[in-house]
């Protein structure tokens, strides 16, 4: 029985997709069988960030309408052969999800994969509480910034209430995923610093991705991070949040590069 | 190998400039109902089930949507005995 994930954050543009894409490619790079859902019905985009998106034919509505067969949508990843995308519909209604078609696609990922990513959209709508609704486990993508950091808490709120095992008296188990962090200016007290965050919301931390250019770039090509350059800062930082996904108990480092130009030139092992 | 790295990567941007005109030039023209590749998947099925009793399971799609040209490959299993039972 595989675990379902929900990756998500309330805000819209704090990395929720680019997350979802490197953390389900870094699992299947380490022979685990993925699935990275889009719940983003009517603005797609996990499809485009995985490299997929000319090869679409059928999406989650079609599959929850009865269009199509679940095994008809799911598109393999051409590089990572155990990482597959289940593409959210571009041209219908988020109404067309419901909460009973959810339920049973889910089931359905659940036996035949080892972690089914459900890649939430930005809000509190219907799409990200039906993305959020059969998680097991939830990832908080957070950025060191306010309004970030105020929306990650209304959806911990979420979490602890509006979720399956919540409503049974069980918890989600949740952890805060800090992105875009920029160690250089958390130092000189332009940025909330990792504490700072912690300490606001209070949930155990999975790991902590630079700011860097290699995110836009894995994007520009269409593959995840951690496939688009695997020894890039991000994608470090990414494989390592996956082995603490797995229970692995391993320190969290902060990604930070304080070296100067020539520094990064010549040791580019920053991470 | 870092320099190495450094120096001879290339540019990204291009790609994801050549990805976007593909995509959206497909998108834009799917709003006008005119996604073709669709509607001949559906069509082909539709065609298909008149004849034989099609098993969703043993049915493969995919499609390549291409800058000039998209494919569309339907491949379907078809029974020894698929002609009879439709009868």
């Amino acid at each position: 029985m595989g675990k379902v994930i929900v990756v998500t954050s309330g805000k819209g543009g704090v990395g929720k997709t680019t997350s979802s894409a490197a953390l389900g490619a870094a699992l299947a790079q380490g022979g685990e069988k993925v699935v990275v859902v889009d719940f983003d019905v009517g603005l797609r985009n996990l499809d485009l960030v995985m490299g997929a998106e000319r090869r679409v034919v059928y999406d989650l509505v079609n599959v929850i309408q009865g269009e199509a067969k679940l095994t008809q949508a799911l598109i393999r990843d051409k590089r990572v052969e155990t990482l597959y995308l289940l593409p959210a519909s571009q041209t219908r209604d988020k109404d067309n999800l419901t909460p009973e078609g959810v339920e049973k696609v889910i089931a359905a990922l659940k036996n035949a994969f080892d972690w089914v990513i459900c890649d939430s959209p930005a809000g509190i709508e219907r799409g990200a509480t039906l993305a959020m609704r059969h998680a097991d486990v939830a990832i908080v993508v957070t950025n060191p910034e306010v309004s970030s950091v105020r929306d990650s808490d209304r959806i911990i709120g979420l979490l602890d209430s509006k979720t399956l095992k919540a409503e049974n008296g069980e918890r989600v188990e949740k952890h805060l995923l800090l992105t875009r962090y920029d160690a250089l200016r958390a130092e000189r007290g332009d940025m909330l610093k990792v504490d700072d965050v912690l300490e606001i919301l209070s949930i155990p931390l999975l790991g902590i991705i630079p700011e860097s250019m290699d995110v836009l770039r894995a994007s520009n090509v269409g593959a995840p991070v951690t496939l688009a350059d695997n020894r890039s800062a991000p994608a470090i930082a990414y494989f390592e949040a996956t082995r603490r996904l797995k229970g692995e108990n391993l320190p969290i480092t902060i990604p930070g590069d304080k070296r100067g130009f020539f520094g990064k030139i010549f040791g580019r092992k920053a991470a | 190998m870092n320099l190495f790295r450094f120096f001879s990567r290339a540019q990204s941007a291009p790609a994801a400039r050549e990805r976007l005109q593909v995509l959206l030039a497909h998108e834009r023209a799917a709003t006008g109902d005119i996604d073709l590749v669709n509607k001949l998947r559906d069509e082909i099925l539709k065609a298909i089930s008149k004849h034989m009793q099609v098993d969703d399971e043993k049915v493969t799609i995919k499609m390549e949507r291409g800058p000039q040209v998209s494919t569309l490959a339907v491949d379907i299993e078809i029974p020894f005995d698929a002609g009879k039972k439709a009868a």
